[in-house]
């Protein structure tokens, strides 16, 4: 009952209550996200929750600085709203990541704080001087982290890996035994200011050159990482603080973005640590095995009119949305043409790749922002024992999640991951702005199978081009 | 206050893997971005310290940094997750265009509320 920072609220049970309606109120609100009807509802309890926990921390009687508080309310607000209400939902991505990223640097910022107030933790349990800076290691990590990864998703920086090269894990090793060394000294009874500075900017660099070298299309499992770090970060802060409310909500956001980062790595067959330690396109690992002059087979090209001659006589249309939609915006010309094959006969589905787009789930928002039926979407496991009963599948934007070396070619650095069977399908249709190879730098034999054919062109006017000969049939 | 603290973080662990392991893949960008939101919860560290002992200046800077940090992190957080879920919600009615402009399809709901 002797924590510095902490013991003020201790004798306020009132308080404490309201903390622990906010914990529940969170973890009924989330409990609502399982299925898309109970969802909104359940972020708003959840919201709900987060507004009493803020209003219970302002109760407390010993609460000063009043003018201050509402000036940072205020900022953050101003900056907060009008970002969140005019993001299009193609760039929702780098939101998320520039949120989470301000996340931990607010707690990389009260840690450094409670270093002050504390005289370098002196006379406090040893415990919080840990959790305090254990918060400040990874809240550091996940600011900077997140704030590269959404300088590459916003193209502000290349997407394309950058690496130190074999040096790369060596420096990151060090960094780290850095920061946990001078985290150390602290706890040890260092209580010099430029031990915390130390700390903070060795972890600052750390996170910069964790996601530096990390390519574009294995932002998914970034994010979901990124997230559960300033998740846990948060809970720590909790422990230092002795406030439940932090303790569960950063637990609840840990588990989420551990749960993520672990569904993201399996759907591409690799190991987390094995993208943390660099990406894909890195080293061109084997690719050469499969260069793109290896091929015997040539791409056949098709017009519009032929497309939409093809799926207006199919039974059934899957649409294979990848990334590639996202950046033509194409998701409203796409639901469009679905209506007009819809009114046709045609049946139409959407096959959605766990790791297509750049976060988990961003084909599903994009879909339903275009008012794609929700039950039109169709998860991989589901919709590939369907591939062999399709006649067309119209594969928009999408690379990697297609390609059929993953189960045939075991010098495919690709092999293993679990794709969409797109070439069982009667046909095949890729949009495609070129012949360029996606992200892994990898060939797509999709586009060399003799049933593909390849209409090159940005995806949306390509997509428009379909509708309208679709209705002048 | 240690081994009391542990106890709800272990249980808060379960508790979350329970709770979030249910939701479908479809709805998992929103689910980033709300439990994103969530870990905004930050700000009352935020708020507790300046609150009860802000004192210099270069404290209430960086505090007052944090909590604008913190609440940018919840409101945007769960805005932009409200936003999401609409439209997840929505019937299917004829769309707008077929501009494909993102930011108009997201504007109807918008100011509907």
């Amino acid at each position: 009952m002797t924590l510095p920072l902490a013991s003020f609220l201790q004798d306020h049970d009132f308080i404490q209550v309201l903390y622990i309606v906010s914990f529940g109120l969170f973890i009924y609100g989330m409990s609502g996200l399982t299925g898309p009807r109970t969802a909104v509802r359940g972020n708003r309890i959840a919201a709900a929750g987060m507004a009493l926990a803020v209003i219970a921390t302002l109760l407390d009687p010993r609460m000063g600085n009043w003018g201050l508080i509402a000036l940072g309310l205020v900022i953050g607000a101003a900056v907060g709203v009008p970002a969140a209400r005019n993001v299009r939902m193609t760039a929702m991505p780098q939101m998320v990541a520039l949120f989470n990223g301000v996340g931990g640097g607010a707690v990389a910022l009260i840690s450094w704080v409670e270093f002050r107030n504390t005289q370098g933790f002196a006379h406090t349990p040893t415990y919080v001087a840990v959790f305090s800076l254990f918060a400040a290691i990874v809240g550091s990590v996940s600011f900077w982290g997140s704030n590269i990864a959404f300088g590459k998703l916003q193209e502000l920086i290349p997407g394309r890996p950058i690496t130190l090269g074999r040096a790369q894990q060596l420096v990151n090793g060090a960094l780290a035994a850095a920061a946990i060394g001078l985290a150390a000294a602290i706890v040890a009874g260092g209580h010099s200011q430029a031990l915390i500075i130390g700390v903070l900017l060795c972890a600052a660099v750390l996170g910069n050159f964790v996601v530096l070298p990390i390519g574009g299309a294995d932002m998914p499992v970034v994010i979901s990482l990124l997230n559960a770090f300033t998740g846990l970060s948060a809970a720590a802060t909790g422990v230092a603080l002795n406030n439940p409310a932090l303790i569960v909500a950063g637990m609840i956001v840990g588990a989420s973005g551990t749960i993520l980062t672990n569904l993201m790595a399996v759907a591409m067959n690799r190991s987390v640590p094995a993208i943390v330690a660099g990406g894909f396109g890195g080293g061109g690992v084997t690719a050469g095995a499969a260069g793109p002059g290896e091929h015997a087979g040539t791409v056949r090209s098709t017009s519009a009119s032929d497309a939409a001659i093809q799926m207006a006589y199919a039974r059934q249309v899957v649409v294979v949305p990848g990334y590639g939609m996202a950046v033509a915006q194409a998701q409203h010309a796409v639901r469009e043409m679905a209506k007009v094959l819809e009114d046709r006969g045609v049946q139409v589905k959407y096959a959605i790749h766990p790791v297509a787009g750049r976060m988990p789930g961003h084909m599903n928002v994009l879909l339903a922002e275009a008012d794609v039926p929700y039950e039109q979407l169709k998860e991989m496991d589901d919709v590939n024992p369907e591939f062999p009963r399709t006649d067309v599948a119209l594969v928009i934007g999408a690379n990697d999640v297609t390609n059929p070396a993953a189960n045939s070619n075991p010098d495919s650095p690709i092999f293993g991951m679990p794709i969409l069977n797109v070439n069982e399908s009667q046909s095949v249709i890729v949009l495609k702005r070129s012949m360029n190879p996606g992200f892994a730098g990898i060939d797509n034999e999709l586009y060399y199978d003799p049933k593909t054919a390849m209409l090159f062109g940005d995806a949306k006017a390509s997509v428009d081009d379909i509708t309208a000969e679709l209705q002048a049939l | 206050m240690l081994v009391t603290n542990l106890t709800i973080l272990v249980l808060a662990g379960f508790v979350g893997f329970a709770v979030i392991s249910k939701v479908p893949n479809t709805l998992h960008t929103p689910l980033m971005s709300g439990t994103n939101a969530i870990h905004g919860i930050v700000l009352l560290g935020g708020l507790l310290l300046i609150g009860l002992s802000g004192n210099g200046f270069v404290n209430k800077l960086l505090l007052v940094i944090a909590i604008a940090f913190g609440t940018i992190n919840i409101v945007g957080g769960f805005l932009v997750t409200d936003r999401m879920l609409e439209m997840f919600k929505r019937k299917p009615e004829p769309p707008p265009a077929s501009d494909g402009d993102a930011s108009a399809a997201g504007q109807p709901s918008e100011t509907a509320r």
